[in-house]
């Protein structure tokens, strides 16, 4: 074999081929750091392992002197609670209309035009406005998540809707099943596992929102936090959090994932 | 009341200018097998189409035991594609049971004892087709043949009046269609069904069925390919079905197939 698209590596050599970016990377970021605590043993802008080390330890595992708190801890709570919350009601939403655009062309048609049309504002500029309508409180933050990411989940699952074969849909008919059955039982049912897909690939856009809101009116959560200490240039602190989002952002996509594959094996397998 | 279940009136179907099909009138009586072959493009899955009800004629009348056939698909005519007839998120034994379930409850799903003989019954259908022992598989699971016997359970258990088949083996291994043949032939038999089935294999036409129906246009205007529709211009009992009729038919099929 000659030609480079067919040399395909072994599963041992792929594993070492993809762990070593993250090898090099932290190397690099070794030698940067200790370059520059050689020059400044002061820099705060790459801190040593050990100052991560403590600074994980003050948050995460020393109550705060202020409230009594395991701040990370509680960071993350609140910060989960948003994404989830306004991720589960973006799901509700997105699914409702989505399965009921696509299935009834009425409807799309009375329904379609303003979807695309909101879905064509970018959520950040009417940050104030949900600021100003929902308070400061959690609903405004969860009201970002689910403005940013329902018009999306609507349409794809419009579409996905639409996908399926008309075959099926005729078939349904000639079995003596009304719109109702055929909504409840041929179109939702496979039209969730294709929800689940949908939600993946918003979940990024759902913290890039959460994070934000956080920024600008929070008390607590994570982009809360890494905002907060930005003032003290503490990249001790903004690092293992932002390592910790990645490493949550990553699990609640696996999680989706498998759940997927468990719940609809008839999904996985057909494709 | 005519003693035909199918009748076709001076039946015509036309896109705008784009005229299909003209002309059509036929009759057919309860327990015919008809195959309807043509060129592509000529009109015999439209044909089909407005006998499911999915396609809407221009002009003429269509007469289902004497009444003019509904607008939509209903469960007087059971139907088989090509493929994705059958639906992938249900085991073998539901999508056959999911008609019984349809009927019988608003929300379309039964429980306890209705659903152990809604279950019971589609196993009697599975049994008929052969499929019972892949009751409990999913439809990605099955041969495209085992699909296509699925797909005839499920519309068999509604006892349609007419059933119609459109293309069911065109994906099919030789070997696998012939089987199928057979299963259609004595389902056929043993149920007294009505069937017509599309198909673009002319022997299998031959074979299959009572009648034979050829589509095909009987004028043609070079200027304008659209100004004339095509209609039945075969239309031959079995006993008719020896090799000169088929090579007449070849012969008239392949003229205009390079024509076209």
């Amino acid at each position: 074999m000659n030609r480079w698209i067919n040399k395909k590596p072994s599963r041992p050599l792929a594993i070492a081929l993809g762990v070593l970016p993250f090898i090099l990377l932290m190397a690099l970021y070794q030698w940067g750091s200790e370059t520059r605590k050689a020059e400044n043993p002061n820099d705060k802008l790459l801190p040593s392992v050990s100052q991560f080390q403590s600074a994980i330890d003050r948050l995460a595992f020393t109550p705060s002197k202020r409230t009594g708190e395991y701040l990370f801890w509680q960071d993350t709570k609140s910060s989960l609670q948003r994404l989830l919350t306004g991720v589960v009601c973006a799901a509700m939403i997105g699914l409702l209309l989505g399965l009921i655009t696509g299935a009834i062309p009425l409807i799309g048609a009375n329904l379609n035009p303003i979807i695309t049309a909101i879905s064509l504002i970018p959520p950040m500029a009417v940050l104030p406005l949900l600021l100003i309508t929902f308070g400061l409180g959690e609903l405004s933050k969860v009201m970002l998540i689910v403005v940013g990411i329902t018009p999306f989940l609507i349409r794809d699952l419009y579409q996905r809707t639409k996908d399926i074969p008309n075959e099926q849909l005729v078939k349904a008919q000639t079995l003596g099943a009304n719109s109702f059955q055929i909504i409840i039982r041929v179109l939702l049912p496979q039209i969730l596992p294709r929800l689940l897909d949908a939600l993946r690939l918003s979940l990024g856009t759902a913290w890039l929102f959460l994070i934000a809101a956080e920024a600008i009116a929070a008390t607590d959560g994570l982009g809360y936090r890494i905002f907060l200490v930005r003032r003290y240039l503490s990249m001790d602190v903004i690092l293992p959090y932002v390592m910790w989002i990645t490493l949550l952002a990553f699990l609640l996509d696996w999680l989706l994932m498998k759940t997927s594959k468990k719940a609809f094996p008839w999904y996985h397998a057909a494709k | 009341m005519s003693n035909y279940q199918i009748e076709f009136r001076h039946v015509e179907k036309s896109y705008g200018e784009n005229l299909v099909l003209e002309n059509i009138n036929c009759q057919v009586k309860q327990g015919e097998f008809i195959t309807m072959v043509g060129t592509s493009g000529c009109g015999k899955s439209t044909f089909l189409n407005m006998l499911l009800g999915t396609e809407s004629h221009t002009q003429g009348d269509i007469l289902l035991d004497g009444q003019p056939i509904l607008a939509e698909p209903s469960p007087e005519r059971g139907i088989v594609f090509q493929k994705y007839s059958v639906f992938p998120h249900l085991t073998v034994r539901d999508n056959v049971a999911i008609s019984k379930e349809f009927e019988s409850s608003f929300i379309g799903r039964l429980f306890g004892k209705q659903r152990n003989k809604a279950l019971d019954e589609a196993d009697k259908w599975l049994d008929a087709v052969g499929l019972l022992n892949a009751k409990h598989k999913y439809p990605h699971e099955l041969s495209g043949g085992m699909q296509q016997r699925l797909a005839i359970a499920q519309a068999l258990i509604k006892h349609p009046k007419v059933l119609l088949l459109d293309e069911p083996f065109g994906a099919l291994d030789p070997g696998i269609r012939k089987d199928m043949h057979k299963l259609v032939l004595d389902l056929w038999q043993k149920y007294h069904l009505t069937i017509f089935m599309v198909t673009h294999d002319l022997e299998e036409g031959f074979y299959l069925g009572t009648r034979l129906w050829v589509f095909d246009k009987t004028r043609h205007d070079p200027h304008a390919q659209n100004r004339f529709g095509s209609t039945i211009t075969f239309d031959l009992p079995v006993g008719k079905t020896d090799e000169e009729s088929l090579e007449i038919i070849e012969e008239s099929l392949s003229l205009h197939a390079l024509s076209a």
